[in-house]
């Protein structure tokens, strides 16, 4: 019994522990890790990942995946600093940002849930069109920003904490009401659970898996803010692979790929994972090119521990 | 009987973490017989099952085949031993073909080391023709009937060399003419000697097939019984340790006021179909597997597409064209499928059961805990739910109380007229009870229940009228005191000209 408990918690903070372990790793590998300006470097370059996990933690809930959310922060990237430039308006900027990742995300939710074609092939597809618009739109080139007020948010800082960590944490309370208090949040557990049961139960099994499609467009239109207000501009580029370290994120944070199963806050924590780790590998000057086999490996392994506490704690029900 | 057993099993003690699932149980099959194992859910069968198939191993205790002691660590070893078990959901690919699937892992090879494929379909057909089959061993699973896959499974058990077979609820998914070919088949199977392990729910079938029969209860062995020295009632009495007395409750309706019409229906599967269901009143609709009532039940719900029809509630026209509607209109659905489609179960049994009412937790955008908790407590008291916990996986629970969870949902949303699809499917004697006596209590509050079943004691125990349908039409209305068996099945096949 006392086994049981002591699995179950292990189960229920796993992430956090991970993250723990990583973070004593780093205090030892390098003194730099600990430092305040280190630190706030670091979750300013979770930020990004984090808020696009975040949405596609909606996603993978229902056992969808979105891997248009790369292209979708491109496209709301390249036409805020066009339209920041042309008019001079950051409300503007950050309305059409915003306004594009639901307009595409809307899209995503038309193909998977109204023409219901598989969710990896249709966003598969909008990847692909959408990073054509970002082209065709850019020519290739880079816009740069110049607004400073539109630059604060990405780079300033209230209190002392950069304004990114507060958009980020406002949005995972949100996301977190959302999923555990509310109405829809049940509704998504329960398609994702088991879609037939959910629509038999007068659930509107449409709505709430195009909702999800939204909501991670949405997020993927302020991480686009905060991304090109950040590096002051926007490129043919941005967000390139950026759908990887979100689905690492959610994968990292414990949810289940197949839907149904999983909670939002330790998404954030899978971020910060993926975080870490990059930083620490720049504070031990590690050839940047191989920061992505350490990457790729921490989740390879991460994931397989999971899969043993879970099948422990299969066994000792 | 005078022969050794093939299988003998000896104080077989499994212990999960808190639970004693199997408490010193004994067990002996002997060639050539089918032995039924009852007992109601929860008592222990299916992880005897699973240790004698090697599925799970066992805390201590001695198992002998051909009174060699055996110990199986895995099903592939137990198979080596010819132990062989049909699970209640079938495991065949359903793109290869049925000769594939028999042989699957042991395709016979040339000395090119490529598939044979010439002797492999010899070999499937000539045992397929043992077992007096008429599909060939080229067909692919996908276009089998779910009875034709069975037998696929079954013919699987003999390529193997099984000497023992175990069927679990063999007959959940057959109608009654496949039931008479699976008979046919355990009989065949008798003759050539093979042991049969049976479990079933159903007891005229344990009774019409079985040369012997052992009981148990809450893991314990209680009594091995030939069949002609035991009776029904004497069976039942020792699965659930004391007499039932009555299974069904009494009823006496007195007809009401009608208070729901559907009127016309056509849909995939049923032809211009109209009923109407009184107040307070239990409605059976019975018939053959695929007699077009389970399709009925869900168009009325809107579960799937009708092409025409209407439905009345209290005289109007309601649109019922999907779930949430149906169920804003007051009408409230089982499925006959339960994992399937009546539950989450990766989800705790509290989601489950207010799943069908969120929309009335809600206070502003969030759901009110306290009040869901609070209605939780309630339907799991009324409804006598087993669980450990609210928090508890409904996947974790026995069928009976799965099936309660449902009924608790359904409940939850307060509907006027219930459609109970198959409500007994897979429950054990006790839960059954219970559930009749539920359906009882709810038509006494004025709750019009509409009972679709193909166990026909059900249906003319807890009916006040049967509609009996074939091939997708109406054929007749039975009532109460003309309601028996015969005339049922008599109606149901065609046996009988319409009357009306």
């Amino acid at each position: 019994m006392n086994k049981k408990k002591i699995i179950n918690q292990i189960n229920v903070y796993r992430s956090a522990m991970i993250l723990l372990i990583i973070c004593i790793v780093a205090t030892i590998l390098s003194p730099n890790f600990l430092s305040m300006t280190n630190l706030f470097n670091v979750s300013k370059q979770v930020t990004v990942a984090g808020i696009v996990g975040c949405g596609m933690t909606f996603v993978i809930l229902t056992g969808g995946i979105d891997l248009s959310v790369g292209s979708i922060l491109g496209l709301s990237g390249v036409l805020a600093a066009g339209i920041l430039n042309s008019t001079g308006n950051v409300f503007f900027a950050i309305v059409t940002a915003i306004g594009i990742g639901l307009l595409c995300g809307i899209v995503n939710g038309f193909w998977v849930a109204q023409c219901e074609i598989p969710p990896f092939i249709a966003t598969l597809g909008m990847m692909t069109l959408l990073r054509g618009c970002v082209l065709v739109y850019t020519k290739g080139s880079p816009i740069s920003i110049k607004a400073d007020a539109y630059k604060y948010i990405g780079k300033g800082a209230i209190f002392g904490i950069p304004v990114p960590v507060i958009i980020l944490l406002v949005l995972y309370i949100i996301a977190h009401i959302i999923l555990t208090k509310t109405a829809y949040g049940r509704s998504v557990y329960a398609f994702g659970g088991n879609r037939e049961a959910a629509r038999l139960s007068g659930i509107s099994t449409k709505k709430t898996e195009w909702l999800v499609y939204v909501i991670n467009g949405l997020m993927c239109g302020i991480a686009a803010v905060i991304l090109t207000a950040r590096l002051g501009s926007a490129q043919s580029t941005t967000g390139e692979g950026i759908e990887m370290d979100a689905i690492a994120a959610v994968i990292l944070g414990g949810t289940s790929l197949s839907g149904g199963v999983g909670f939002v806050l330790p998404t954030v924590v899978g971020a910060m994972i993926m975080g870490i780790i990059d930083n620490i590998l720049t504070l031990m000057n590690v050839n940047p090119h191989a920061t992505s086999i350490v990457k790729g490996a921490v989740i390879l392994i991460a994931v397989l521990v999971d899969k043993k506490v879970k099948d422990l704690s299969a066994k000792a029900e | 009987m005078q022969k050794e057993p093939i299988l003998k099993l000896e104080n077989i003690v499994k212990v999960f973490p808190g639970v004693k699932a199997l408490d010193g149980v004994q067990l002996d099959v002997y060639p050539g017989e089918v032995h039924a194992l009852c007992g109601e859910n929860g008592a222990g069968k299916s992880t005897l099952m699973k240790i004698i198939a090697g599925a799970q191993g066992y805390t201590s205790g001695k198992m002998y085949m051909d009174g060699k002691e055996v110990v199986f660590h895995s099903t592939k070893e137990a198979e080596k031993m010819g132990i062989a078990m049909i699970y209640q959901e079938f495991n065949m690919v359903s793109e290869l073909s049925v000769a594939e699937n028999m042989y699957l892992g042991r395709l016979p090879k040339k000395t090119s080391g490529l598939v044979d494929w010439k002797k492999l379909y010899e070999n499937a057909d000539s045992v397929l023709k043992r077992l007096g089959l008429k599909f060939g061993s080229k067909t692919k699973v996908k276009d089998l009937s779910v009875a034709e896959s069975q037998m696929t499974e079954i013919a699987k058990c003999l390529t193997i060399g099984a000497k023992v077979i175990i069927m679990d609820e063999p007959t959940a998914a057959l109608t009654g003419e496949e039931i008479k070919i699976l008979f046919g088949i355990i009989e065949e199977l008798k003759k050539q000697q093979i042991a049969i392990l049976y479990i079933s729910h159903r007891m005229d079938e344990i009774f019409k097939i079985s040369d012997r029969l052992t009981v148990f209860r809450d893991g314990k062995y209680i009594a091995s019984k030939m069949i002609s020295q035991t009776d029904y009632d004497d069976v039942v009495s020792m699965m659930v340790g004391r007499n039932v007395d009555q299974l069904y409750p009494e009823r006496n309706y007195v007809p009401k006021e009608v208070i729901f019409e559907v009127k016309n229906m056509v849909c995939k599967g049923v032809n211009n179909v109209s009923l109407q269901l009184h107040k307070g009143e239990i409605l059976g609709i019975s018939g053959l597997m695929g007699s077009g009532s389970i399709e009925l039940s869900k168009a009325i719900y809107g579960a799937i597409p009708k092409k025409s029809g209407q439905i009345l509630i209290h005289g109007n026209e309601k649109d019922c064209s999907s779930p949430k509607k149906a169920l804003a209109s007051g009408i409230g659905f089982v499925s006959d499928d339960r994992k399937q489609e009546g539950l989450v179960l990766i989800r705790s049994i509290r989601e489950n059961i207010a799943m069908s009412s969120l929309k009335k937790y809600t206070k502003i955008v969030c759901l009110d805990k306290k009040l869901e908790n609070q209605r939780m407590d309630e339907e799991v008291k009324k409804l006598n739910i087993k669980m450990s916990s609210p928090a508890q996986l409904v996947g974790k629970l026995s069928g009976g109380n799965q099936q309660k969870v449902v009924f608790a949902k359904v409940l939850e949303s307060n509907p006027e007229i219930l459609i109970l699809d198959e409500p007994t499917r897979g429950v054990d004697v006790g839960a059954k009870a219970e559930i009749y006596s539920i359906m009882n209590e709810l038509s006494k509050e004025g709750k019009s229940i509409i009972l679709i079943s193909t166990d026909l004691p059900e249906v003319i125990g807890m009916s006040d009228r049967v509609l009996i349908m074939r091939e997708g039409r109406m054929v007749c209305e039975v009532h109460r005191e003309e309601m028996n068996q015969e005339t049922i099945l008599a109606y149901a096949s065609g046996g009988v000209k319409e009357n009306e």
